[in-house]
């Protein structure tokens, strides 16, 4: 069978640096990934193509690109799964990461926030002559995050990395969890204590494209809802991202469910004068709903089963 | 030109490099690494099974492990060399796990073990069947703290020697598609194995052999090169591997009679004799027509689910990624395919080589602890304790080892090869269709069964390859990440390596471990207790032979 590919490239040294799609016809087989496609071009056909590629089994991480629109491994990718009837195939670059050639990004930006999270054990101490005894489930547990390759996929297509590049992004965090997580470390506080302030755990918009694009089923969003939850039972419940998930919760348990009026002042607090600033900056918003009559109702009726909402809220607590 | 300058450069960063450079900056040197790809993405990720050791703590013996090596290397392994890496085992394996790997643990909490390959005892300890990509981030954890330069993605080219001795090495920063020179007291080769001078193989494409190759361009001695292993269980199509953790964790090997024919080959030991022994069994039933489509069945239903999806799950998503397989449904085809190579750059224990200055560890240097067959899950054992023994070696003799002045013009030899490829008139030739030659040859001669004239022929073709080479042109002549030029230079290396492969299996008249001939079939201790060396000189590779180390245990009648 054949198909097109269709690859963004970019070639830094031409006399004009523009990225530009160029498409290229091959006979492939079945079976082939996007990787194997990648390769019978680079090989028979343009050998200035450039790209990162090694262990063809995702495990080395380096393949990681956009493939119809969405980061993966292209050794992981089926062409036949992407195609869909067509014959045609559009590979791009990762995005969130500068693109150095072709298919190749810069991924220091990437390693700087793996860096920032402290990636090392910090345990116990003293340290036992044997090894430290750790439950098993605890290790399989972390060995599903260890899964990580470090590839980007993640860091790619990140919704908040679009907006604001000094987000941690989801690969960083999921490292953080990976100690936080690991009974043998011992820098729980200080690490939830960083992770709690800007650029970290609740920046992110809980938008599920991390774990949808993950191709080792890290689910890096999950990590870090569960660094949240560490987060707030460790005390460092202060911030903006903690008290809108507090308040968020009273508000439910309350009426039912949410008042948006009132959950601005108790995430940002009334009283808090650090909070003037938000707060007023949230009256156009009010405004603009006002005007598209989108304004949520001043007076906030309970919901008639309201009840039973309460005891789901008393059961989970008493859980706790 | 900017000068760059060490006490110690080590060159490759996977788990012997790191491990080095680790022990290195321990040991008070000015420590730098350079690799040609991030460190993460190195090869030792692709390690699956895990990592021996004899806990003596538990009431395990390490004499019983080092007796377990020297038979699986059909006694062609050094046996003081075998002797220091089992005794260093359980230390080794207690600071990676206070590095911080996760290994799987048992009910009590202790460090979990599996069964391997040609061992009576299971003492391989692991992560799921991801132990090389653990241990591999642990160790970069490691580096991060220990803010060791990197120099990533520059490619070495070759080694720079001064009155005979290692001062450094000339690398292209791929980024630029700039020479560099970088001056060091000691250089610590940790590049890998040579596995992509065959085709198919479990290896990454970036296993290229260039440390070994430009150690021997350099003067250097390799040493048992004939010893490349397949490993029994590669998966059909493109070759990746099926951990021998499989078969660890109790799966059977199937022909197409349902039979587990392993019964006929290692009454004893079955599936979990060691690699040689089982991959000529399997390439046996399928030579002799017990195959299935060119392979036999790897079957592991009898595991159940859950054991398949916590212990064995990355081999579970190959399967099911590149075959469409659910290895708790179906059984897996598989077959022998290229995997590893005993040979390497001869060091001592402390990880000399023969030029003073340089050193090897890992895959790429042979001490020689694995003879004519690796033990599965000695590999990442060895890469631990021979890297940080060269490493903390290498620190304490950069200390003595005094300046030197380098002339940058070192360089220019380098310059001027690149220049003469990009010159070059681009024929119909490539170093995609030399590079896919060179694999078919060798991976037809040079394999699991080998004879005179197999590899007479592969080393005429090699040499036909070679010549092919000499007139070989780098189609693109861009600076920035020009990969193809990257290729062909890595191909030049591969050419040299198959070479000295193809010699030295040729001088080895009798069957030893991997090297099994069809044509001289038997085991030959009174001659052959005897290392290949092979070095460069102007008339192609030349032989020599050096006796094997015997300790405590004389040759045996080898049977599983």
């Amino acid at each position: 069978m054949q198909v097109t590919l269709a690859i963004k490239r970019f070639n830094p040294e031409s006399d004009k640096p523009q990225p530009h799609y160029e498409e290229f016809t091959v006979d492939v087989e079945e079976h082939f990934t996007v990787l194997d496609s990648l390769i019978k071009v680079r090989e028979e056909v343009d050998e200035s193509l450039a790209l990162r590629c090694s262990c063809r089994a995702s495990i080395c991480g380096s393949c990681a690109m956009r493939v119809e629109g969405h980061a993966t491994l292209a050794c992981k990718t089926k062409l036949i799964s992407v195609m869909d009837g067509q014959s045609k195939v559009r590979i791009e670059p990762m995005t969130n990461q500068p693109v150095i050639k072709d298919l190749v990004v810069d991924m220091k930006p990437f390693w700087d926030k793996i860096r920032d999270v402290e990636p090392w054990l910090q345990p116990q101490e003293p340290e036992p002559e044997d090894e430290y005894i750790a439950p098993n489930e605890a290790m399989i547990h972390l060995t599903g995050v260890m899964g990580c390759i470090m590839c980007g996929a993640c860091v790619s297509d990140c919704t908040v990395l679009e907006v604001d590049p000094n987000f941690l992004g989801p690969a960083a965090l999921a490292k953080a969890y990976r100690f936080v997580g690991d009974p043998r470390d011992d820098a729980d506080k200080h690490r939830l204590k960083e992770l709690s302030k800007y650029t970290g755990i609740w920046d992110c918009t809980r938008c599920y494209e991390c774990v949808e694009v993950c191709p080792k089923g890290v689910a890096p969003m999950d990590r870090i809802m569960a660094l949240r939850d560490r987060a707030i039972a460790a005390g460092f419940d202060g911030n903006y991202g903690a008290r809108h998930t507090e308040a968020f919760s009273d508000l439910v348990e309350h009426s039912g469910w949410l008042d948006e009026l009132r959950m601005i002042p108790k995430t940002f607090g009334m009283f808090n004068p650090l909070s003037l600033g938000p707060l007023l900056g949230m009256i156009p918003i009010g405004l603009r709903a006002l005007r598209r009559r989108k304004l949520p109702p001043i007076r906030h009726k309970s919901i008639p089963g309201v009840k039973n909402v309460r005891r789901i809220f008393k059961k989970v607590e008493a859980r706790k | 030109m900017a000068v760059y300058e060490h006490d110690v450069l080590v060159v490759g960063a996977g788990l012997a490099g790191m491990r080095a450079t680790i022990a290195a900056d321990a040991g008070g040197a000015n420590v730098a690494m350079i690799t040609k790809v991030h460190p993460v993405r190195s090869h030792s990720n692709a390690a699956q099974g895990g990592i021996n050791a004899a806990l003596t703590s538990r009431g395990d013996d390490w004499d019983d492990h080092a007796l377990a090596t020297v038979k699986g290397s059909d006694y062609l392994g050094d046996q003081d060399a075998i002797e220091v890496m089992c005794s260093e085992a359980g230390d080794t394996l207690i600071e990676l796990e206070h590095m911080g790997v996760i290994f799987n643990r048992d009910e009590e909490g202790h460090l979990g073990t599996r069964r391997f390959g040609g061992q009576e005892v299971a003492r391989t300890f692991f992560v799921a069947d991801i132990t090389g990509q653990a241990l591999l981030q642990v160790l970069y954890e490691q580096i991060v703290k220990s803010q060791a330069r990197i120099y990533e993605e520059w490619f070495v080219t070759s080694l720079v020697m001064v009155d005979g001795q290692c001062r450094g090495v000339v690398a292209l920063e791929l980024m630029t598609g700039q020479l560099h020179l970088i001056k060091s007291k000691a250089v610590i080769l940790a590049t890998g194995g040579s596995g992509r001078v065959y085709e198919p193989s479990t290896n990454g494409l970036i296993v290229t052999g260039e440390g070994m190759a430009m150690a021997y361009r350099a003067g250097a001695a390799l040493m048992d090169m004939e010893m490349v292993q397949y490993h029994p269980t590669t998966l059909k199509g493109n070759g990746i591997l099926m951990t021998e953790a499989a078969r660890g964790e109790g799966a059977y090997l199937l022909n197409s009679e349902g039979d587990r024919f392993m019964e006929k080959y290692a009454p004893n030991m079955m599936e979990l004799a060691s690699r040689d022994v089982v991959s000529r069994a399997v390439q046996t039933e399928i030579n002799e027509g017990r195959g299935v489509d060119g392979c036999v069945l790897l079957d592991l239903r009898h595991l159940g689910r859950e054991l398949i999806e916590t212990k064995l799950s990355y081999i579970n998503e190959v399967a099911l990624d590149f075959v469409n397989v659910n290895l708790a449904d179906q059984p897996v085809p598989i077959r022998p395919g290229c995997h590893y190579i005993m040979g390497g750059i001869k060091t001592d224990v402390n990880g000399a080589t023969t030029i003073p200055g340089l050193y090897a560890a890992g895959e790429c240097a042979n001490v020689s602890v694995h003879g004519g067959n690796r033990l599965g899950a000695n590999s990442l054992l060895d890469t631990i304790v021979f890297g940080r023994r060269s490493g903390h070696t290498a620190a304490t003799y950069a200390a003595e080892a005094g300046e030197k002045a380098i002339s940058e013009s070192v360089i220019n030899a380098d310059r001027d090869f690149i220049k003469l490829l990009m010159s070059r008139e681009p024929g119909n030739d490539s170093w995609a269709k030399i590079r896919r030659d060179m694999g078919d040859t060798m991976n037809e001669h040079v394999a699991v069964f080998r004879n005179e004239d197999g590899m007479q022929t592969a080393v005429k073709a090699i040499l036909q390859l070679k010549e092919r080479f000499a007139q070989l042109a780098v189609r693109d002549n861009s600076q920035v990440f020009n990969t193809s030029l990257l290729f062909t230079m890595e191909l030049g290396f591969m050419l040299d390596v198959a070479e000295t492969i193809c010699v030295s299996a040729l001088a080895r008249k009798e069957s030893r471990g991997a090297h099994y001939r069809t044509d001289i079939p038997e085991r030959d201790d009174e001659n052959w207790m005897r290392h290949i060396l092979v070095h460069a000189s102007p008339e192609g590779p030349s032989i020599d032979y050096l006796p094997v180390v015997i300790t405590r245990w004389q040759p045996q009648a080898r049977s599983y």
